[in-house]
This record gives C-alpha cells, structure tokens and sequence, in this order.
C-alpha cells in the first residue's frame, strides 16, 4: 500500500519533472488510482514504482492513462441526451455556427453521441466540435472511431431511450469484434491535449460538456475549472455535467440558471 | 463482543448490502432514533437507473433526513445517505464525498470494498460497518480493513439473510465482531 506520506512525494515529483499536476484531485480517490497501479504493474515496493515514474518517461504516459479515469458510453444517462435532443440543440439551431467543447473526452464516445444528435437534427454541417484531454493515447482512439462491437447493443439501447429512432447500426461498420463508426460524423471536430488543471481558455463555445471529470477534482481544483469554462462560455451558452455533479457550490453558480432539474446550466449573465 | 456492551466513539456507520438488503433497511427504518452523532451511509448493490427511487422509499419509513448523494457534499451527522447507482463512494478526510465511475469492483458499482476502505482511511477506530444480505463477497476485504486499522465489523446472521452468502464469506474470512439478526440492528444503531 502507498500511504499519503509517499504519495505526497510522488505528485511533486511528477510536477516538477513533466508538469502534471495532480496535487489538487479529489485524494480519496488518487489513492485509490495510484495503489490499483502499483499492485497492476507488481512493484515490490514504494521506492521502485517512484524511481519507474521519475527515469521512464514511457512509464509515465502509461501513468497517466491508468490514473485518469477513462470510463465512458454512448449516449451515457439517454434522459439527459434526450434533453439535448429535444431542448437545447433545436433552440440553437437559429446560430449561424454551434460551437462545442467536449472537456476530458477520453475515447470519444460522448463527442460520437452529440455528432450523431447533431447530424439528426440537420445541424452537424454547421457545428464545429473540439474535443480535448489530457491523455494523447485516449484521443488518438477516439479519431479512428473504433469501439468493441460487444459494446453496440448497450449504446444502441442508450441511443433508443435518449429518442433516436434511426438503426443505431448505421452509424458503424461491424467488422469481427470492432465497431468502426463513420468518419463523416467526426470530419469537422478538432481534438487536442488539453490539461483543465493548467491551461487556460482557447475558444469561445455555445456548449460546453465535461462529464464525470470534474469529481476527480478537489473543491479548489473544481473552482478554477468552473471560472475555465465560465471563460471559455459565450452569454446564454449551456453548461452540461455529469449526473451527480453540480455548480452548486461553485463561484459561478449565481451567473447561471439550472435547467428545470436536468445537469444543465445555462450562462444568463 | 457483549451485543449491549458497545465500546466505540462511533463517528461513522456504514451500511452495505447487495441482494435481499433493501428490506432489511425497510424494517429497520422505523425503529432508528433521530439525532444520532454521525451520518449513516448506505452503499446498496442495484439496477443502474438514473432516478433512483430508493431515498424516497426510505423517506416514506423515517422522518430522518434521507439523502442522494451528489459529488463534494459534506458528511453531516445525524442524516442518511444513499450511494448513487453507477458510481463508486469515496469520503475524503476533508469531510466530503467523492464519487468515482471507475471500472466496477466486485462486479459491482457502487462497490462496497471501495467505500468501507476509504472510510476506514478516515475514521480508523471510529467507523462501524455492517454488511447484509447479497449474492457475492463484496464488502468482505472492506471489513478487512476497517478491522485491521481497528473499526468495528457487524454482519447480519446468514440464517436469518436472504442471501447469506456476503455474511457467511465475512464470517467465514474472520472479519466479524458482532452478528445480528435483521430484527436487531436498529436497536444496535440506537445504541452506539
């Protein structure tokens, strides 16, 4: 076991020698991230998984992938997709352009989703996504678009609750074990690193997505990124969390309106 | 350990259960006294549904305050709170919850494993965990740790479970103080 002595020591280090910093998510559950890798990998003990870490940069992408969490779906909670169906993209559909940032994207499943939304909707042709990360690895698999084929019936189930009536099956090439989703969906969406912990606004959206990301943050961390986004939103753009997260302790949480009870803020002031 | 001898400056209670729990804690309920000095968090084994109806299940069978849980809130006594589906519950020393939706644990997410160690973390001595009713052994290295950093582990009697597997294993891997049936564990909570 890491204790919280030794993982102190570790995420300073890894500040100073490759500028990511970790020191501000939620401990509890970076604990629990580091130990899971420490017993994976079988280190024997604390001081060679820390010296790995510090001399093996290649170690240290596979750090960083293991560390944040990359656990994503399609069409992930179909009511609030629903939502964004029904409610949110048709009232945008008046903007000459709709721009998007999908904030810690990872594989690319939810960026896939909103493409699909979008293309039903008669919008994708004028919308521009941006999908970032942290982690270069996760979002060079999100631009090939390939997904376990076995994962297909879960997100055409999703698709179906979230009100698509299409065959879900058409947006994917089955090939063996693999789903190779259209390309076309993803043409015009942008992908880049992006760290929310230290790099700053890039662009100015009408819709900004970051679900399930921020509750591996500390409160303070949380704060900086909401005042990130609040930045980053354009007046009357729309701010989407994960279902168990909220502006409500936030510093921002008095410039914006929830939608009804949905995750969704709208920036009114 | 005497049932009615209970030697513990308990600051938090952990409820975990998995098939068969949900009506254990039904019965229980009504029998909890109000103004207990430390929070109650249930962490239950269900169907992913995104409106959960569990807190208002248990609502209609207390007047204590029963709560979802949402990312950062703070850990307050005297209330009851109810791990989301689909997430992992983690509580961090500053006094709030964290959720994670990491990879499931034991099959399972919530997992309990995740939340008896990351409460054994904080509250050390002062953490009491009961595992009830359910069909696996999640829960089971939980209790592990909370009694190796010397908490207190209750199981419900697998006699008297639905489900006794999850007891029995706790049982069966030394990790139990004190067994209960489903009819006792409300006058335990009163107690401590």
């Amino acid at each position: 076991m890491i204790n919280d002595h030794d993982i102190e020591l570790l995420l300073n280090d890894i500040v100073e020698l490759y500028g990511y910093d970790f020191t501000f998510y939620s401990k509890a559950s970076l604990k629990r991230r580091l130990n899971r890798l420490f017993e994976i990998d079988k280190f024997p003990s604390f001081a060679e998984f820390h010296y790995r870490i510090k001399s093996d940069k290649d170690y240290l992408q596979r750090f960083i992938e293991e560390i944040t969490v990359n656990v994503t779906e399609m069409f992930r909670d179909p009511g609030f997709y629903k939502i964004l169906r029904t409610e949110i993209l048709p009232a945008m559909g008046t903007n000459p352009y709709i721009k998007i940032w999908h904030a810690g994207c990872s594989t690319g499943e939810e960026v896939f989703s909103m493409a699909i939304l979008l293309k039903e909707l008669n919008l994708l042709h004028k919308s521009l996504i941006y999908a970032t990360d942290i982690n270069p690895t996760v979002l060079e698999k999100f631009t090939k678009g390939i997904f376990p084929l076995s994962n297909m019936k879960q997100y055409s189930e999703n698709y179906i609750a979230s009100g698509g009536v299409k065959d879900f099956s058409s947006y994917y090439t089955a090939n063996y074990h693999t789903a190779l989703f259209d390309p076309a969906l993803i043409q015009k969406t942008v992908h880049s690193t992006h760290n929310l912990v230290s790099d700053g606004s890039f662009n100015e959206f009408n819709l900004i997505l970051c679900r399930n990301v921020l509750i591996y943050f500390d409160s303070q961390l949380q704060d900086r990124v909401f005042n990130l986004f609040d930045e980053s939103l354009a007046k009357l753009g729309y701010l989407c969390l994960g279902s168990k997260e909220s502006l409500k302790f936030s510093v921002i949480n008095l410039k914006y309106k929830q939608h009804a009870k949905e995750k969704i803020w709208r920036k009114i002031k | 350990m005497e049932k009615d001898q209970i030697n513990i400056n308990c600051k938090a209670l952990i409820i975990g259960g998995s098939a068969g729990s949900i009506d254990v804690i039904l019965m229980l309920l009504p029998h909890l006294k109000a103004g207990f000095k430390f929070p109650i968090i249930m962490v239950l084994h269900r169907k992913n549904s995104t409106d959960s109806k569990l807190s208002e299940l248990f609502s209609n069978k207390t007047k204590i305050l029963v709560k979802d849980i949402e990312d950062k809130d703070p850990v307050k006594d005297g209330t009851i709170y109810i791990a989301p589906a689909d997430y992992h519950l983690l509580i961090e020393s500053t006094g709030v919850f964290s959720l994670d939706a990491s990879e499931k644990v034991n099959f399972s997410r919530p997992s309990i494993d995740v939340t008896f160690e990351s409460a054994a973390d904080v509250y050390q001595d002062k953490l009491v965990c009961i595992l009830l009713s359910g069909a696996n052994a999640d829960g089971v290295l939980g209790l592990k740790k909370v009694k190796s950093k010397k908490g207190m582990s209750v199981v419900q009697e697998p006699t008297n479970a639905k489900v006794p597997f999850m007891p029995e294993m706790a049982i069966k891997n030394k990790q139990v103080d004190i067994i209960l049936n489903d009819n006792e564990i409300a006058a335990f909570i009163n107690r401590l």
